[in-house]
């Protein structure tokens, strides 16, 4: 019995023209028992980023109000909101905090960053980790949970550069939906978050409950 | 010293199929009766071969996953199941789902679990697929020869015991099946558990496989004998969608046949999901007005 396979679940993340996309499936489970069908497993930092935790589901909870302290910290200390990069570091390091005895989670960020002066066009941004925060950042799609192989699979072949965000919406869903469809233990509803400059798009998506 | 290292290590009856070639399949034993045990074969299945190593059984546990003791093994074999069937006044309900996973990965969600062994005798797939796939083919031949031998068609009862009887000849050896055979012979519709430990049980009503626990919830719930076609069919089916809804293991489609006194007819195959779309659906109207109330799991945001 693997830790990481207990609760089941995943998650996927693409890159886009101006956009990014973030989606997970919603199964809650006990090994090969399914529990809830309501286990959302991305969060918002803000309307421009957001981020991902297949893995224990305890631990997607305690660490979700970890970091949201600590983000809330950073706020309060920089009054700015924080940046993906930063943000994929501060979660980076919080992870290596327990290096010998780690969070069962496997992150994955997508955001938006904001245009300053130094950087008018900011390239969308996706990352994702180990659980001891190895840091990763793709071009293309960050994948991760128990159908990560699948993911991989399905991305590798739907996924192309600059998708619009409606196509980006399309190209995430398909993913998630047919690669969840051959893992036992990801699936039972799924959401996805397209975020653009002027607004974020949630879907829930009508998958197979079985 | 050799011949003292071979029979410490090696169990008397593999020996004795290691060395020799002969075919028992057909002995006399087979012809008449033998105190009860007529059908029992008198030893293994020719041409059926086992690991030549001493302990044939610790081999095969450790290279693959067919005890369900060691998930770690690389081959992986079919696994995960919800099967059912049940005794009522209008015959036998046979309902299955139609999933194969190795470890979690969903192999195929097209697999036919029910097994048509002959056009008046079904059996069910839970465990092994090949195995089961494997030992019910052979014993629709065994059944069809008991027709040439006995001008009669054989009874569910025996068609029953002669697979047990198989299995437990190989019992220890890494069989796994958990199998229904069901049927309608003079006696009338019949049904019998059957399974690789050598147990063999009469029953009205039995579900079998990682999804049986969430079926048998249901079919409980609604299982009576005097039940209409059109009832019992529906209960099958509601049973094996609960369960594949909530097992991980099982899903994918239903395939749900009826035992007649004509021999079984096929009902249909439906979608799994759809079929529970259908079923909340239907739930959600009987309730009128129920509210979606905000997650239980969900800590405030």
């Amino acid at each position: 019995m693997s830790i990481m396979e207990y609760n089941g679940g995943s998650v996927v993340a693409m890159v886009g023209k101006d956009c990014v996309a973030i989606a997970t499936d919603m199964r809650l489970g006990q090994q090969s028992i399914g529990v809830a069908h309501n286990f959302e497993k991305v969060f918002p930092i803000n309307d421009k980023l957001y981020y991902g935790l297949p893995g224990l589901a305890s631990d997607v909870y305690s660490l979700r109000e970890h970091l949201r302290f600590r983000v809330n910290m950073y706020r309060m200390k920089e009054e700015r909101e924080i940046t993906p990069k930063t943000f994929t570091h501060l979660l980076s390091s919080t992870l290596y905090e327990k290096r010998f005895g780690p969070w069962f989670l496997e992150p994955v960020v997508a955001g938006l960053p904001a245009p300053t002066e130094m950087e008018p066009h900011p390239k969308p941004f996706i990352s994702t980790m180990d659980t001891i925060g190895c840091i990763t950042t793709p071009k293309d799609f960050a994948v991760a949970g128990t159908a990560t192989d699948k993911l991989y699979g399905v991305a590798e072949g739907l996924w192309e550069p600059d998708l619009e965000p409606e196509d980006l919406f399309e190209t995430i869903s398909q993913t998630l939906l047919n690669a969840v469809d051959r893992d036992a233990l990801s699936g039972w509803g799924a959401v996805v978050h397209v975020i653009t400059h002027d607004k974020v798009i949630t879907r829930t998506l009508r998958s197979r409950m079985d | 010293m050799d011949a003292l290292a071979s029979s410490l290590s090696a169990p008397p009856r593999l020996t004795r199929d290691l060395n020799e070639d002969g075919d028992d399949a057909g002995s006399s034993a087979e012809w008449g009766s033998q105190g009860g045990f007529g059908n029992l074969h008198s030893g293994f299945v020719g041409g059926m071969t086992v690991p030549r190593t001493p302990d044939p059984a610790a081999f095969l546990n450790l290279h693959t996953d067919s005890m369900s003791s060691n998930p770690q093994a690389k081959i992986k074999l079919a696994h995960g199941t919800t099967t059912l069937a049940f005794r009522f006044k209008g015959g036998i309900i046979v309902a299955v789902d139609s999933r194969a996973t190795a470890g979690s990965y969903i192999a195929s969600g097209t697999v036919k679990k029910v097994i048509e062994i002959n056009p008046y005798l079904l059996g069910t797939m839970a465990g092994g697929a090949a195995d089961c796939q494997y030992w019910e083919t052979y014993l629709g031949m065994q059944c069809r020869l008991h027709e040439l031998r006995n001008k009669e068609r054989i009874s569910v009862a025996a068609a029953s015991k002669i697979l047990s009887n198989i299995v437990y000849q190989y019992k220890g050896m890494g069989l796994s099946m958990g199998t229904m055979i069901c049927g309608w012979d003079k006696t009338g519709p019949a049904l019998f558990y059957v399974d690789s430990e050598g147990q063999r049980l009469k029953g009205d009503l039995f579900s079998v496989g990682s999804g049986s626990t969430f079926a048998y919830g249901v079919l409980d719930q609604g299982y009576k004998f005097d039940l209409t076609d059109e009832e019992a069919q529906d209960l099958g089916r509601r049973s094996i969608c609960a369960a594949g809804h909530r097992d991980a293991f099982s899903g994918n489609t239903i395939n749900l046949y009826h035992v007649k006194e004509h021999g079984w007819d096929f009902i249909g195959n439906y979608d799994l999901s759809e079929t529970w779309y259908e079923y909340t659906q239907k739930e959600k109207g009987d309730k009128m007005t129920r509210v979606e109330a905000p997650s239980p799991m969900a800590v405030e945001a």
